[in-house]
């Protein structure tokens, strides 16, 4: 906050920005559709559901003047942010699911880590720690409570290619374990955030521990975001995320809108 | 398979609306529905004097015992005289006419009066058989004795009584079912002119749908039984020229009841088995019942591939059994429906599928060779209720004669 | 158990023959048919039919009423009624009932009344609800009806005994002269052989003219003792001999014969008469092959033998074997179960000598002969009546 704007000056500058366009609006939020793939557990695990939207009415017999529909889907379908509980390792911690969890982290600023070039040529691609570094060489240190966002343009991609399900197994990009504890322990982020299926990496059933990202940021309180699009518009540093998940009781995450503030042209 | 393929329908002739033969039967004339349904040729035999009663009898004849259970007998008989009918008051009849109807001398005692085969002869030695009209109900069609001719299935009276897949167009749901590569190559063997193959999520990868994909005749094409829009848009293609849906829905998976999540895998597989037949029978269903009588290419049958399981339950698989069983319901609904189109419907009954699920479980299992030849089999021979593999088959007989055996000792 | 003697009748006459002129489809009722018979009955013999004291009422579509909802209906108060289901055979079962009744004094005066009326559509519904075994293993195989089912009778006696179409056909043709001097018959084209060749196959070997017209109409008389027609001073003729069987000969594979052939001993002894004592013959006549069997079974040719009787004999009205005199169903239309009861005012018209142009001359004993009820593959009801002139 500069020194010469007051709380209120603040918002009402922001109305004006985004009235004028100084502040735009971005959604990186994929449509909630039937056939968006979603989490793959082996079939002797209990499944998550896909997105189902089953009518209600339709200005018809059994609605004549309206038209709704009964929606349904797990918490972790579509765009969606995972809560500490998710995990195992967060399972313990205090105000960890979407009903409890503090409202702060919903609106944070974002730094956005391009892999996009090497996801392009590499599936299996891992954010390392050094990468980290280079972009931070780059952009500057990352600011504590911040969302770190990794992308990798998997966003554009959708059915088999966005899955990506090999005989083995899931193969989209990701961070490696030291990443992930670079970000928490070092950087103190309140979350990672993906355009994949996940925040861990494909293959993370193999990285040690499995799922590192599930592992430490959940483990320490952290978020995640998953299943974002549109990251071309932000900015690598300068944008703010708004991240609301539906206020589930106990709820481990949930679908949601998500839209970026990121400053706009010079007009 | 003479017949030619049927042409293109001409679209500024009206569809033929389905009609149906006269339906009323009595009450013990109903027994021989099951039967037919089975593919048997049973009648009353009385149970003290051994005198088979036909038509349905309340008491027998000889003895006055009422003691009259449905029996095997002997299926040989003699043409006494024929008649070939030519005027008929009943609707669906004259489309049919001439039909050819002979009064027949059984070797089990009665006199019969039976459709005739085309290929009978005068006074020769027939073999009768019990089967459903396309109202569902039961009637006499007797075959010449001896081996088939190459064309026999050509019979028009035959045809209203089979679903031969001959040059039909046909709607596999579900490519993922274990046995959908074998289903697909014994349909197209048996003469399908085309598969329409559903697959759901289509992003999993599977070497089965590239498999069928391969296969010649087959198309993939998207549908989830789940996804109420999904099964619209698949129908707004297709429902209009489907004639035989396989309704190969499976989704299996083993568990108890005390199991965590049992009530939510019982909704799973109920959004795949029972709830998506109910949306398949909203559209497709719907769609065929319209066109029960449409000329050359009518609707012919509707397939539900369930479980034994769906009659009573197993313990290895409370959920899945509970699931079967709703299916069961909503198939015996859609067969309700389908009868008054003309339409059958056929389920198709099996044990423990030969698939890495039952590997625990010791043979006899059913292979994906043996169900499918059990389905064609049933089409042609316009079964309606089908027992595939030594497992379904020894559940029907001990169902039969005490269901509540059976349902102790699986549970024992 | 052996049968005993029957006892001879004893003074039953029939009187009053009326026929409500057949219609081959009515917008009425049968009850409407019933009401102008007994009109007609009434008006013929000068007993109101509030003083008739009983009805034997024979019908297929007055469902869902019977006997019992008529006297209501007509106004009559009767003490004794009958309904007879039989079909062909109501004439004669009607008769044997009424006049074992007025016999023994349980009734005075019986109007015996067969109506039916035929809506555009009632003659599909009565052949699908027909029967239950016909409902269950007949009408489902083709809905052919009872030209399917008379088709294996007469496919049978065809291979059987060698009968030819042209020998139905004669039997066809000739009913249909006596019937061009009935004003009654609703057929009044002639009929020649060769139009009866050319006529389309219905159901093989049946041909159209070998298939009765289902219409409306009633055919009514009534029944008493001698001495109640004489104080009443109507023409009359005397019921001397009957029989009735039903489910007769279950061992024949096919049926080539009908109750009948057991019983016919019976009938000319208890009527003290033989074949050669019937004048005039009314058969009846569903399809030609029954007339067949009915000249074999009644003792005027042996089995197997009416293909030649046919060929040898002029079956008209001024022929040497008259038979079926006023056309028969075949040329006056089936009316139902009434069909039953044409054969016998014919008979009566006869003995009465009413019988206008077609009148048989020295017809002093008649023969008139039912058959009903294709149950499920042969016909189960046979009977007949021998009648003789008052005087």
């Amino acid at each position: 906050m500069q020194d010469n704007q007051t709380p209120d000056t603040v918002l009402t500058a922001l109305a004006g920005a985004l009235a004028s366009g100084g502040v735009q609006l971005v959604d990186l939020t994929r449509t909630l559709a039937p056939d968006d793939p979603t989490i793959v557990m082996p079939p002797e695990f209990g499944q998550s559901w896909p997105v189902r939207i089953e009518r209600i009415s339709r200005y018809d017999g059994t609605g004549p003047a309206w038209y709704w529909n009964n929606i349904s889907f797990g918490e972790h379908t579509g765009t969606h942010f995972d809560a500490p509980v998710h995990w195992v390792t967060g399972r313990d911690l205090p105000r960890n699911s979407v009903d409890t969890m503090p409202l702060e982290p919903m609106l944070a600023p974002a730094c956005v880590i391009d892999c996009t070039e090497a996801c392009d040529k590499d599936a299996d691609h891992l954010l390392t720690r050094e990468a980290i570094l280079d972009w931070e060489a780059q952009h500057g240190q990352i600011e504590p409570d911040c969302w770190v966002i990794m992308r990798s343009g998997w966003g554009d991609k959708t059915g088999a290619e966005y899955a990506n399900l090999q005989a083995d197994g899931a193969h989209t990009p990701g961070p490696d374990a030291e990443a992930i504890r670079f970000l928490v322990d070092d950087r103190n982020i309140q979350g990672f955030g993906t355009e994949t299926i996940g925040t861990d990496w494909g293959q993370a059933g193999h990285l040690s521990p499995p799922y590192p990202a599930h592992h430490y940021l959940h483990g320490a309180g952290k978020y995640g975001l998953q299943c974002l699009t549109g990251l071309e518009a932000l900015p690598p540093r300068g944008a703010m995320i708004f991240a609301a998940p539906l206020k589930i009781k106990a709820g481990s995450g949930s679908p949601l809108r998500v839209i970026a503030l990121v400053p706009g042209g010079t007009d | 398979m003479t017949r030619p393929v049927p042409p293109k329908k001409n679209p500024l002739l009206r569809t033929q609306v389905p009609l149906l033969p006269p339906q009323p039967r009595s009450l013990r004339g109903h027994l021989l529905i099951a039967a037919a349904a089975t593919g048997r040729f049973a009648l009353q035999r009385c149970a003290e004097c051994g005198t088979v009663a036909y038509p349905a009898r309340d008491a027998c004849s000889e003895c006055l015992s009422p003691d009259l259970p449905l029996t095997d007998v002997p299926a040989g008989g003699t043409l006494l005289s024929e008649t070939t009918i030519r005027n008929t008051a009943d609707p669906y009849f004259r489309r049919l006419t001439p039909i050819r109807q002979g009064l027949i001398q059984s070797d089990a005692g009665p006199q019969i009066i039976a459709f005739l085969h085309r290929d009978c002869t005068p006074n020769g030695r027939v073999t009768l058989s019990l089967k459903l009209d396309a109202g569902g109900q039961p009637v006499v069609f007797a075959f010449p004795e001896g081996p088939a001719a190459p064309d026999a299935e050509e019979d028009p009276i035959l045809r209203e009584l089979t679903a031969d897949p001959l040059h039909a167009r046909i709607l596999l749901t579900d490519g993922r079912h274990p046995a959908s590569v074998a289903l697909c190559k014994a349909l197209l063997g048996a003469g399908a002119a085309h598969i329409f193959v559903g697959v759901a999520e289509r992003w999993k990868p599977s070497a089965q749908i590239d498999a069928l994909a391969a296969v010649e005749g087959v198309e993939l094409i998207d549908l989830d039984p789940r996804d109420e829009r999904s099964v619209m848009d698949a129908a707004a293609d297709l429902a209009g020229k489907i004639e035989i849906v396989v309704n190969s829905a499976y989704h299996y998976r083993p568990g108890s009841l005390l199991d965590s999540g049992a009530a939510l895998r019982i909704k799973d597989m109920m959004e795949v088995g029972a709830l998506g037949l109910v949306r398949l029978s909203q559209t497709f269903g719907a769609a065929m019942m319209g066109r029960g009588a449409d000329g050359d290419r009518p609707a012919l049958a509707w397939v539900n591939l369930l479980s034994i399981t769906a009659q009573l339950a197993h313990p290895a698989a409370v959920t899945y059994s509970a699931a079967q069983a709703a299916e069961l319901s909503v198939a015996q609904s859609l067969r309700g429906m389908l009868r008054g189109g003309g339409v059958r419907v056929v389920n198709v009954f099996h044990g423990a599928l030969d698939i890495d699920w039952f590997e625990q479980v010791p043979p006899p299992k059913l292979g994906a060779g043996a169900l499918s030849k059990g389905v064609v089999d049933a089409l042609k021979r316009g079964l309606e209720d089908v027992y595939l593999g030594a497992e379904a088959e020894d559940f029907r007989e001990r169902m039969d004669q005490n269901p509540k055996e059976v349902e102790r000792s699986r549970w024992t | 158990m052996t049968a005993g003697p029957r006892q001879a009748y004893r003074d039953v006459v029939l009187t009053v023959p009326v026929t409500v002129p057949y219609q081959r489809y009515s917008i009425d009722a049968a009850h409407w048919w019933f009401g102008a018979a007994l009109r007609q009955l009434s008006k013929a013999s000068g007993i109101s039919h509030k003083d008739m004291d009983g009805l034997c009422a024979a019908s297929f579509s007055l469902a869902p009423d019977s006997a019992v909802a008529l006297t209501q209906h007509l106004g009559m108060s009767v003490r004794w009624l009958d309904t007879v289901p039989l079909g062909g055979a109501s004439a004669v079962a009607s008769i044997r009932r009424a006049a074992r009744a007025v016999e023994s004094g349980d009734a005075d005066v019986v109007a015996c009344i067969a109506a039916d009326t035929n809506h555009i559509d009632s003659f599909r519904q009565s052949l699908s609800n027909f029967s239950r075994f016909a409902q269950d293993a007949v009408y489902p195989m083709g809905a052919g009806g009872a030209n399917a089912s008379f088709a294996h009778l007469t496919r049978n006696y065809m291979d059987r005994f060698g009968a030819t179409r042209e020998d139905f056909g004669r039997i066809c043709v000739a009913q249909r002269q006596n019937a061009l001097s009935n004003p009654n018959a609703l057929m009044k084209k002639p009929l020649t052989l060769d139009a009866y060749m050319a006529a389309p196959p219905i159901s093989d070997p049946v041909h159209l003219f070998d298939c009765v017209m289902p219409c409306a109409g009633a055919d009514a008389f009534l029944v008493m003792r001698e001495e109640t027609a004489r104080a009443q001073g109507l023409d009359f003729v005397r019921l001397t001999g009957s029989i009735e069987r039903h489910h007769s000969f279950p061992e024949d594979p096919v049926q080539e014969r009908g109750g009948w052939a057991r019983d016919v001993d019976d009938l000319y002894a208890m009527a003290g008469t033989s074949p050669q004592g019937i004048d005039v013959l009314q058969t009846y006549d569903d399809y030609p092959v029954i007339i067949m069997l009915q000249f074999e079974d009644l003792g005027f040719c042996g089995k197997g033998e009416a293909p030649e009787f046919v060929r040898s004999h002029d079956l008209t009205f001024g022929g040497d074997f008259p038979q079926n005199t006023g056309g028969g169903q075949l040329s006056t239309g089936q009316a139902g179960a009434a069909g039953g009861h044409l054969g016998v005012v014919e008979t009566m018209r006869q003995l009465m000598g009413q019988a206008g142009d077609r009148q048989v001359s020295e017809a002093r004993r008649g023969m008139a002969l039912g058959f009903g009820m294709i149950n499920y593959e042969r016909g189960l009801s046979s009977g007949a009546v021998i009648l003789e002139a008052s005087a």
